[in-house]
């Protein structure tokens, strides 16, 4: 039987396909329940220390409609941490003051230390370049709804696919339920080595292109991400790539796509997507960035046991 | 009478059947230079079993767990003989562990097992050859990887 109950939520990898479905069951009921007191007494600790505008608020909104408090910060120049005190202490220390922590932080691996410390669950909200699992969770719940199923879809993956965490999530969930994924972005923010083996270690059919030409009337849906400017090193590199891709209603038109196409985007955006795109049915990425609310619920609800 | 590649040692450690390459490497990870007592290093000698091998005697110490963790994750198929007084009185093959804990940092340099003295812990995915997975970053690493 699945239960979440008191689980970190680090890793999509720690998630079996039964599991992920169970989630998304149960944001579809989390939609029609709204101001319940479910959560009545309890207390989330919004850890971010890095910026966040969807993840920090859409997981305020669901606690705080659940019944339950928020406590937290928006930036680490706020806290100890700016005098110099360890990831480790600070959650050691928050940890006494609330029921759940959800972490966000710009060092890679930083929300499995938190829940290797502390006794109650740590939820990733993003860790560097790694992992944001419940964006995977609203990002498939965003396809399932969308598209009515999440079997034997076509993916397509576009810009950033080097640093972009997100897309390292989603490929490794999709991989359960047959997809066949297209990686497309510039040489230099190619995705991992080892994501694309252990892909194809999972059997998912994957390829590699610079160019959406060609394979655009393939796919079922697209996920398109930002060139992220903070996590280059060298401004020069960033500006090599910066504008590679800018999708428009007319650049769709122009190399073609199936009629029936979704388009994702975990946003912000900056010009990788013109506005024009946005009134078209193939734009879902404000409808995505909505869902966050009831998957955010449905996966406080099962970890803190009151489903 | 058996003749010696390597002169025999009275008490001490034997790391035998190290792929001959990769001897300098266990020689550094074993921090010999630090040693006081005789210490021998022979490469490409003759072996049956790897063709040509390196043998690496240490007088006077007792290699800990520790250490032979790390000659397993550099020379998989390697042995160690605890020697008293000219006699084998302990023998055994290294082995990889499951889990590696504070012996190989990992590569990533956005990990937070590299900040705040953080003790690094990676789990084996692959024995031989070696493939290790970051607890924390959950990056893989390949021996090329490895910083011991």
């Amino acid at each position: 039987m699945v239960s979440f109950k008191q689980r970190d939520i680090i890793s999509i990898r720690h998630f079996n396909k039964e599991e992920l479905l169970y989630i998304l069951d149960l944001a579809k009921k989390m939609e029609q329940l709204d101001n319940t007191d479910m959560l009545k007494g309890m207390v989330l600790g919004s850890l971010f220390f890095e910026p966040s505008t969807r993840t920090r608020l859409s997981f305020e909104s669901a606690m705080k409609r659940l019944g339950g408090m928020v406590i937290g910060f928006a930036e680490p120049g706020v806290t100890s941490t700016a005098k110099g005190e360890s990831l480790s202490d600070s959650v050691r220390i928050i940890e006494g003051y609330c029921d759940i922590i959800i972490l966000r932080h710009y060092l890679e691996g930083s929300a499995q230390l938190a829940a290797d410390v502390v006794n109650i669950p740590v939820i990733n909200a993003g860790d560097g370049a790694n992992q944001h699992p419940t964006q995977t969770f609203l990002d498939l719940y965003t396809i399932q709804k969308t598209k009515g199923t999440l079997e034997g879809l076509t993916i397509g993956f576009l810009g950033d696919l080097k640093y972009g965490r997100t897309v390292h999530s989603l490929a490794y969930a999709l991989a359960y339920f047959g997809a066949e994924m297209h990686f497309v972005s510039p040489n230099s923010l190619r995705m991992p080595e080892d994501c694309i083996d252990e892909l194809k270690d999972r059997k998912v059919k994957c390829h590699e292109n610079e160019s959406l030409a060609g394979i655009s009337k393939k796919l079922d849906v697209l996920y398109c991400t930002r060139i992220q400017k903070e996590r280059f090193a060298d401004p020069v590199e960033f500006e090599k790539v910066r504008g590679t891709y800018r999708l428009s209603k007319s650049v769709l038109e122009e190399i073609g796509i199936k009629n029936d196409l979704k388009i994702l985007h975990p946003l912000p955006r900056v010009d990788e997507m013109d506005e024009s795109l946005d009134t078209t049915d193939f734009a879902v990425y404000f409808n995505q960035a909505r869902n966050g609310v009831p998957v955010r619920k449905a996966i406080l609800a099962s970890v803190l046991g009151k489903e | 009478m058996k003749h010696l590649d390597v002169s025999a040692i009275k008490d001490g450690s034997v790391i035998d059947h190290i792929e001959s390459k990769s001897t300098l490497k266990v020689a550094d990870i074993l921090n010999i230079q630090n040693e006081e007592q005789v210490v021998l290093v022979g490469m490409n000698l003759t072996s049956k079993f790897l063709g040509k091998k390196g043998i690496i005697k240490i007088g006077g110490k007792i290699i800990d767990q520790k250490e032979v963790n790390k000659i397993a994750l550099i020379a998989p198929n390697a042995s160690v003989n605890i020697i008293k007084d000219y006699e084998v009185i302990k023998k055994f093959k290294v082995a990889v562990p499951d889990i590696i804990e504070g012996i190989v940092k990992c590569f990533n340099p956005n990990c937070i097992s590299n900040y705040y003295n953080t003790q690094s812990k990676l789990h084996v995915v692959n024995k031989n050859p070696i493939k290790l997975q970051c607890h924390y970053c959950e990056r893989i690493m390949n021996a090329k990887d490895l910083v011991i």
